[in-house]
């Protein structure tokens, strides 16, 4: 009877692990029949690299999209990359332990933080930053919800995740290689330079990229301040539409268009896979960096 | 470098003051305690219960769900497949991948799912498309803490003749019961916080919902909405509304932390 219970168990057990694997397929599987209609009405480079987004009229370009996603994304990067490497450097190699300990729940709370929250401190704080501020001090016009305010708040979004892994890889890096340079008469700073960032300088790319694929694919505060207008952005202080904003914008409206459900599940489609290209690529990269330290 | 660490830690600082100063002056208890009457969302009288009850409803529900299905995975991935196996390994990958998917993806899976199978949006479906997002994350965190038990302390218990099932009843999972309960609960946070993925999903509505199958409203669905409106009452509201979310947040991870470090002491170490 033990016998028994044991090897069910085993065997039901071994079934709900396989089912991680089924849900991943069967996303990919659904997105992927429910587009099919839509591209098999129009072809694919006319959908990405098509400008004029009317549903109405059967015309899906998707590039105002595309552009507008990569903007944010950009932005946030940019923005959340130097800070989080620059913080995580003095964590890992100039801060006393108490405050290194100190710091990470706070991270973890930054973390935990949900994107809403994220859009209502983006609408109360940098919409009247950039609308009264920025965008005079610049000469133009902006209504504060743009590209750039939609940026900032995905860099401090993402800022927990990088900092976490940058944590993790500049911890991989072994003490004694640091002391060796710091034996030789170096300076802290040469023996960070050229000791630590010279040895982690893959496991920093894999932080960045993994950084990338959550602002890719972050929906609620992007939606809520980048504007959403379905054009070309062509400055910073213009509003922009990124991609998962739009799915989130039109579901109500999509099931009485022709074809338009068949486009925003494209448009899912396309984010489950650009994200599950670049998640592989930095988990490739870290597993790596782990090989080696080993 | 201090700079950014500064600016960093004062990044939060101003993300949790803002909504303190912007959501307390609208903070009274018929927020908390009344579903929206007429008009409420023209500034009317009023509150988000319907919101916080929907959002506890569907959390609850998902959260369950989710820990009925990942608790076995991880004791699997720790105790029954070999080390190394291509399996296990094939697993923790697509966990990890899972985990890095957005959630209006999900959303959009859900939907599709939930058309499918002939549904409305409503409860069920929100918690089917949730339980589907935390899945990866509860299913990894305990992953990682069934991974710290000793291997003496199973190998102890073998070699006394239990089987594996009562081993990783009885004793891993007592073992590791502080990290897997605030498994649970950091994977619990992360329910309550998300929008996206309920949109679609579990519908709004401003009564609290009787039944599986009705429509249910969100506090993050609640504070998108609110803020949406032109009126400067009810988007005073919102704050208030994102206010008593981040409490809920906070107090989430909070006892997840709490729990992680107190309990620890009725742990063999």
């Amino acid at each position: 009877m033990r016998r028994f219970l044991d090897s069910s168990a085993r065997r039901g057990m071994q079934l709900l692990s396989f089912f991680s694997l089924v849900l991943m397929v069967t996303i990919g599987i659904a997105l992927l029949v429910k587009s099919l209609p839509i591209l098999k009405a129009h072809n694919l480079s006319d959908l990405l690299l098509g400008s004029s987004f009317k549903p109405l009229r059967g015309e899906f370009g998707f590039l105002p999209f595309l552009v507008g996603t990569l903007w944010v994304t950009g932005i946030a990067v940019g923005i959340a990359f130097p800070l989080s490497l620059l913080s995580a450097l003095y964590l890992s190699e100039y801060a006393p332990g108490s405050l290194r300990n100190a710091f990470r729940p706070l991270i973890d709370l930054l973390a935990g933080i949900p994107s809403v929250i994220y859009g209502v401190w983006g609408i109360v704080v940098f919409v009247p930053l950039v609308r009264d501020h920025l965008a005079p001090a610049m000469g133009r016009f902006s209504s504060g919800y743009s590209v750039l305010t939609a940026g900032i708040v995905l860099a401090v979004m993402i800022l927990p995740v990088v900092i976490h892994v940058l944590l993790e890889v500049f911890s991989a890096v072994p003490v004694e290689s640091r002391e060796a340079a710091l034996s030789l008469g170096a300076t802290r700073w040469q023996a960070v330079k050229h000791v630590v960032l010279r040895r982690s300088i893959t496991g920093i790319i894999a932080a960045c990229v993994l950084g990338l694929t959550r602002a890719f694919g972050e929906t609620m505060a992007v939606l809520m301040v980048a504007g959403n207008v379905p054009v070309i952005p062509r400055s910073l202080l213009d509003a922009g539409y990124p991609l998962p904003a739009l799915i989130a914008n039109n579901y109500g409206e999509m099931m009485s268009i022709p074809l338009y459900d068949s486009a925003l599940m494209l448009a899912a489609l396309l984010l489950f896979g650009v994200i599950l290209f670049f998640s592989i690529l930095s988990r490739w990269v870290l597993v790596r960096i782990e090989r080696r330290t080993l | 470098m201090i700079g950014a660490t500064l600016l960093i830690a004062l990044t939060l600082l101003s993300i949790v003051g803002t909504i303190v100063i912007k959501g307390l002056p609208a903070m009274s208890l018929d927020m908390v305690l009344k579903t929206p009457r007429g008009g409420f969302y023209l500034g009317k009288e009023g509150g988000i219960l319907n919101a916080i009850l929907g959002s506890l409803f569907l959390t609850g529900g998902s959260t369950l769900l989710a820990l009925g299905l990942s608790l076995p995975v991880a004791l699997y991935l720790n105790l029954y497949a070999r080390k190394g196996s291509p399996t296990a390994h094939l697993v923790r990958l697509a966990l990890d991948l899972l985990w890095g998917v957005p959630s209006i993806v999900y959303g959009a899976f859900g939907f599709t799912l939930m058309i499918a199978m002939g549904m409305k949006a409503s409860l069920l479906a929100g918690i089917i498309t949730v339980t589907l997002l935390i899945i990866p994350i509860m299913a990894r965190a305990m992953d990682e803490v069934i991974s710290m038990v000793p291997t003496e302390l199973v190998e102890a218990s073998l070699s006394l003749g239990a089987t594996r099932l009562e081993t990783a009843l009885r004793v891993v999972v007592r073992q590791a019961f502080p990290g897997l309960l605030s498994a649970v609960l950091i994977a619990a946070g992360r329910g309550v916080g998300d929008a996206a993925s309920v949109l679609f999903t579990a519908g709004f509505s401003d009564a609290v919902p009787s039944s599986l199958l009705d429509p249910v409203a969100t506090l993050p669905l609640a504070i998108f909405f609110q803020l949406g409106t032109p009126f400067p009452e009810v988007q005073q509201r919102a704050y208030a509304s994102a206010m008593i979310l981040t409490i809920l947040i906070l107090l989430l991870s909070g006892s997840a932390r709490w729990i992680s470090r107190r309990w620890i002491r009725h742990v063999v170490k």
